[in-house]
C-alpha cells in the first residue's frame, strides 16, 4: 500500500518536555486518517512539526516515500500539504478571494487581477462543494463559512494532504453535518485527509484508519470498519470509559440557592434575565437547558457578582447575594467555573501554580502580612495538579502554555477544592475529550453527594440529561419549565427550548 | 536561547545598533567616531567629577523610570511623569523654604510632600479612568500642561516677588553631602542615588513579593480574570497610579532639594518625564532593568556634554544617537525575531 505521508519515529521535546515520544504516523492515499488522543496527548505538536512550524529531536518524514526535511511552512506548502487551524488566521476586513490569493496573488502588468483570482476560487469552490461567495467579506460570514475559506486557502494553494486540526470544535451540529459531507468530496476528488479531533461519533462516521496517541505515544493504528467507540476510548484514555456516568439517585436537603424574581440586563442594557425563579437544594444537580442567548450567561454572572441585577433576589444559605462584590459571594460559598477559561477563569500569563490561588491567594497560608508564601502556594498547586490529573511539564509553567483540556482541568480543581456549597458549572466540558469529560462529570456528581448544590449550564442535552438530577429550560429569561430527566427526551426538551409550553410539548412527543 | 537571555540581550543589540549607526552618521558628517565616543567615555566616567555627575543624572532617571514601569505592569500607560515629577520638585522645594525644622524632621517631611504631591497629581488620570474609564494617556497629557504652567505661576506669584526662581532651600531640607561633593571633585552628587536604589528594591518587592503586587500583575494581564477572583480592578487601577505618582514625586524632590536645591520657572518640559518613558521601556519594566537603563542614559547624558570640548562633535549627534537607540529598543520586536531565528538554528 501506498503511503503519502509516514512520519517514523517522531520526537519532539519541550525543555525536558517531551511531547512526542517516537510516534509513528503513516497516511495513506485518499483515506480519511483519524488522529486520536486526549487533550494535551501531543496531536497539534505533531502536526505542527508536519507543518514545519517545529523541528524534531528525532525522527524521518517521508512524502510520496521521499525523506524530506520541513524546516518552515513554505516547505509544507510546497510538498502539497496544507493545514486547517483550529483559530483561523483570516483578514476580517478582506475579502475571501483576498484572503485566498494572500501571498500567491494572480498578477497582470503588476496589478492585482481580482477577476481572474475570483474565477479561481469559485472553481475550487465548486468543484468541492463548498458554496462560497468568493466577494463576501470575512467578518461578514460564520464561522462556519471562515472555515470553508481556510480550506479553499489550502486547495488553492495546491494542497494534496490537507490536516484539519479539531476542526469541529468551534461549529454548530448542522455546520458539522456539512463539513463532514466536505470531507467526503475531499477524498472523492482524490486527497488525502488528516482530521484531528477527540469526538469519536466523527470518527466513526467519516475516518477509513485511526491512530491514537496517549501522553506522547503512539499507541497504535486501527481501521475503523474493525472497531467501536468504546475500544477508541478505552485506547485513548487507556482505560475503561463510561458514557454514562453512574450516579446514585440523588437525595436533595435544605434550599441552598433560591432566586427570586430575578432581572438582569445584559451588556446592551437589553433585559435578559426577566423574571426567573429557580431554588437548588443541597445534594443535587440542576441543569439548565437553553438555546444559547436566553439569559443563561447573564443568570450566572449575576449570581457571582460580575454583573448587577437590576431588581430580584438572589440567596445562598439564606444570605443575600444581591449588590455584593464577587469576593463577597466567593467568601459566602460559592465556586464557579466559569464559561470562558481564558476571560475569566484563568490569568494565562501567571504560572499555573499561582492561577491555583486566584481566589485565596490573600488569606492564610498563602498571605502573611501581606507577603506572599510562594512556598505554600506551589505546595498547595502541587497538590492539585496531581490530585485532579492536570499535565503540564510543572506547577511553575504559565497557564498559557497547558491545553485546553488540562486548564479547565485546573480550574476545577481549584473551585472544587474551595469547598463551596454552591458549585456553578458553566459549560464545563467544552472543547474536551471523552476522558476529561468523564472525569468532570464524576467530580461534579461527587460534589453533589457530598451535600452540595450544583447549577450546570451546558449547549450539550446528553451532558443535561446525563448529569442533572432536575432540568430547568431557560427560555427568554424565564425558567419556562422545570423536568425530571429520567421522564424526558431530547425531542421535548428541544420543543421546550423553543418556547412551546409543557403542554404542547408533551402533546408532541408522547403521542 | 532562553527567555531570560533574550530579555537581556535585546536592549544590548539595541544599544550597540544605536552606536553603529551613530559611527556611520559621523563619518559620514565627516566627524571622527573613536574620538568621540571616547570623548563620551570620558566625560562620563573618566574623572571622579563626571562620575559624580553622573550618578546624579541617574538618579530621577531611575525614578521616573520605575513610575512609567509600575504603572506600565498594572497595564497603564503612564504619560503623565514629568507633570508629576514637576509637581513633586515644587512641593518639596515649597517645604524646604517654608519651614524652620530640624533636619530629620525637615529632609522627610520635604520628601514625603514631593511624593504626595506626585501622588495627588497621577490620582486624578487615575480615578478618571476607573470611574469613568476615561483614557489615561490622555488625561496625563493635559495634567502635564497643567503642572507646567501652575509651577510656573507658583513659583513667581506664591513663593517669590514676580521672581524666576526661588532662593536655595536652607540646609535642613537638603540633599547634598560636602562629603559626596568633596570625593567627587565637587560634583553635585547626593544622597538621593541612595533613596532611588531603595525604590527599585521596593518596586521588585511590591509587585513580586506582596499579596497587593499579585492583584496588581493580575489586573495588568487579565482584568476579566481580576475581577471573576474577586479582586478590585478599579482599586488596583488607581493604587497603580498613585504609587507610580509618589515614585515621579520623589524624581522631582531628587532636583528640587538635591541636584538645584531650587526650582526655577521653565518655558518648557524638563524632558525628565519623557525619558522615563525610555528607560522604562528599555528596562523591560522590571526594577533591575530600569536601574540598569538609567544609568545607561545618565552616562549618555553627562558624557555628551565632553564631546563638543573635546571632540568637536555637536550635542545634537549626542541626542540623535540617543534617539537611535530608543528607536532600536522600540523596533525590539525585529531584534527579538532575530534572535528566535539564531535560536531555532541552534537546535538543528
Ligand atoms: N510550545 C510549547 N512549549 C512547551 N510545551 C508545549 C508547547 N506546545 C505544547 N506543549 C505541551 O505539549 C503537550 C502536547 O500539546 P498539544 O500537542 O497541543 O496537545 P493536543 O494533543 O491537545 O493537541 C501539552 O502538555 C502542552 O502543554
Ligand atoms: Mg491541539
Amino acid at each position: 500500500m501506498e503511503y503519502v505521508i509516514e512520519m517514523l519515529n517522531i520526537r519532539k521535546e519541550f525543555g525536558n518536555f517531551v511531547a512526542n515520544d517516537n510516534i509513528t504516523l503513516q497516511v495513506r492515499k485518499g483515506e480519511i486518517h483519524a488522529l486520536l488522543g486526549e487533550n494535551g496527548a501531543g496531536k497539534s505538536t505533531l502536526m505542527n512539526v508536519l507543518f514545519g512550524l517545529y523541528q524534531p529531536e528525532q525522527g524521518e518524514i517521508r512524502v510520496n516515500g521521499k525523506p524530506v526535511k520541513i524546516s518552515n511552512p513554505n516547505i509544507a506548502n510546497d510538498l502539497g500539504i496544507g493545514m486547517v487551524h483550529q483559530h483561523f488566521m483570516l483578514v476580517e476586513k478582506f475579502t475571501v478571494t483576498e484572503n485566498i490569493i494572500l501571498g500567491r496573488e494572480i498578477t497582470s502588468g503588476g496589478r492585482i487581477n481580482l477577476k481572474k483570482a475570483e474565477q479561481a476560487v469559485r472553481e475550487i469552490s465548486e468543484r468541492y462543494g463548498l458554496a462560497v461567495d468568493p466577494q463576501a467579506k470575512i467578518s461578514d460570514i460564520s464561522v462556519g463559512m471562515q472555515q470553508r475559506v481556510e480550506i479553499l486557502k489550502t486547495l488553492y494553494r495546491g494542497a494534496e494532504i490537507l490536516i484539519f486540526d479539531e476542526p469541529t470544535a468551534v461549529l454548530t451540529p448542522q455546520e458539522i453535518e456539512e463539513l463532514m459531507q466536505i470531507l467526503k468530496t475531499l477524498i472523492q476528488e482524490g486527497k488525502s485527509i488528516i482530521l484531528i479531533t477527540h469526538k469519536l461519533r466523527e470518527i466513526m462516521e467519516v475516518a477509513d484508519r485511526c491512530t491514537v496517541i496517549r501522553k506522547g505515544k503512539g499507541i497504535g493504528t486501527v481501521n475503523v470498519s474493525e472497531t467501536n467507540p468504546n475500544e477508541l476510548a478505552s485506547l485513548m484514555v487507556g482505560r475503561e470509559v463510561v458514557f454514562k456516568t453512574e450516579k446514585r439517585k440523588a437525595d436533595p436537603k435544605q434550599p441552598v440557592l433560591e432566586v427570586k424574581d430575578l432581572v438582569v440586563k445584559d451588556s446592551r442594557g437589553v433585559t435578559a434575565v426577566n423574571g426567573l425563579n429557580l431554588t437548588i437544594r443541597s445534594g443535587e444537580i440542576v441543569g439548565i437547558a437553553g438555546v444559547d442567548g436566553n439569559g443563561q450567561s447573564e443568570f450566572i454572572e449575576a449570581i457571582t457578582g460580575l454583573r448587577k441585577a437590576t431588581s430580584g433576589s438572589i440567596k445562598v444559605n439564606g444570605k443575600e447575594l444581591t449588590g455584593l462584590t464577587p469576593r463577597k459571594i466567593t467568601e459566602s460559598g460559592v465556586g464557579h467555573i466559569p464559561q470562558d477559561r481564558h476571560k475569566h477563569g484563568l490569568v494565562l500569563n501567571y504560572p499555573i501554580g499561582e492561577n491555583m490561588v486566584l481566589q485565596t491567594y490573600y488569606k492564610k497560608p498563602f498571605s502573611k502580612n501581606g507577603i506572599l508564601n510562594f512556598k505554600e502556594i506551589y505546595s498547595k498547586a502541587k497538590k492539585l495538579i496531581a490530585e485532579y490529573d492536570v499535565r503540564t511539564p510543572s506547577e511553575y509553567t504559565l497557564a498559557r502554555a497547558l491545553s485546553g483540556g488540562n486548564q479547565q482541568k485546573a480550574i476545577i480543581g481549584r473551585e472544587v477544592d474551595r469547598d463551596p456549597d454552591l458549585l456553578i458549572a458553566a459549560q464545563p466540558t467544552r472543547g474536551l475529550d471523552v476522558g476529561a469529560i468523564e472525569f468532570i462529570h464524576k467530580r461534579l456528581i461527587e460534589q453533589r453527594d457530598r451535600g452540595k448544590a450544583v447549577l450546570l449550564v451546558s449547549f450539550e442535552l446528553d451532558e443535561i440529561m446525563n448529569v442533572s438530577d432536575r432540568i430547568a429550560v431557560i427560555y427568554e429569561g424565564k425558567i419556562v419549565a422545570i423536568v425530571d430527566p429520567k421522564e424526558t427526551n431530547e425531542q421535548e426538551l428541544g420543543l421546550l427550548m423553543a418556547g412551546s409550553s409543557r403542554k404542547e410539548a408533551g402533546e408532541e412527543t408522547h403521542v | 536561547m532562553s527567555k531570560r537571555l533574550k530579555n537581556i540581550l535585546t536592549p544590548i543589540i539595541a544599544l550597540l545598533l544605536g552606536i553603529i549607526v551613530g559611527t556611520i552618521i559621523m563619518i559620514v558628517t565627516g566627524y571622527n567616531p573613536l574620538d568621540a565616543y571616547a570623548a563620551l567615555w570620558e566625560g562620563a566616567l573618566g574623572n571622579p567629577y563626571y562620575l559624580g555627575e553622573t550618578i546624579r543624572q541617574i538618579t530621577p532617571y531611575i525614578l521616573a523610570g520605575l513610575a512609567v514601569a509600575f504603572a506600565f505592569r498594572v497595564g497603564l500607560f503612564n504619560i503623565g511623569v514629568e507633570g508629576q515629577f514637576l509637581v513633586g520638585w515644587l512641593a518639596s522645594v515649597w517645604v524646604g523654604l517654608a519651614f524652620h525644622l530640624p533636619k530629620f524632621i525637615h529632609l522627610p517631611l520635604a520628601i514625603i510632600s514631593a511624593m504626595v504631591a506626585g501622588a495627588l497629581w497621577a490620582f486624578i488620570p487615575g480615578l478618571l479612568k476607573a470611574r469613568f474609564r476615561v483614557h489615561e494617556v490622555i488625561v496625563t497629557i493635559m495634567m502635564n500642561y497643567i503642572a507646567l504652567y501652575v509651577c510656573n505661576y507658583v513659583i513667581q506669584n506664591v513663593l517669590t516677588n514676580g521672581k524666576e526662581r526661588t532662593g536655595n532651600v536652607p540646609d535642613s531640607a537638603s540633599l547634598a553631602s560636602p562629603w559626596l561633593q568633596s570625593l567627587t571633585q565637587n560634583s553635585r552628587l547626593h544622597w538621593g542615588i541612595v533613596i532611588a536604589i531603595i525604590c527599585c528594591f521596593i518596586m521588585w518587592f511590591l509587585l513580586e513579593k506582596t499579596t497587593r503586587g499579585f492583584e496588581l500583575r493580575a489586573v495588568g494581564f487579565n482584568q476579566d480574570a481580576a475581577h471573576y477572583a474577586g479582586m478590585s480592578v478599579n482599586k488596583n487601577i488607581i493604587l497603580s497610579m498613585v504609587i507610580s505618582g509618589i515614585f515621579a514625586g520623589l524624581a522631582g524632590a531628587m532636583e528640587g532639594l538635591g541636584t538645584f536645591g531650587y526650582i526655577a520657572m521653565k518655558s518648557s518640559f524638563t524632558g525628565v518625564g519623557f525619558n522615563g518613558i525610555a528607560v522604562a521601556l528599555l528596562g523591560g519594566n522590571t526594577a533591575l532593568g530600569v536601574f540598569f537603563a538609567a544609568c545607561l542614559f545618565g552616562a549618555l547624558e553627562v558624557g555628551a556634554l565632553n564631546m563638543p570640548l573635546a571632540a568637536g562633535v555637536p550635542n545634537e549627534l549626542v541626542d540623535i544617537i540617543i534617539a537611535l537607540i530608543v528607536f532600536f529598543v522600540a523596533a525590539s520586536y525585529i531584534i527579538r525575531v532575530f534572535l528566535e531565528r539564531i535560536s531555532k538554528k541552534e537546535a538543528k
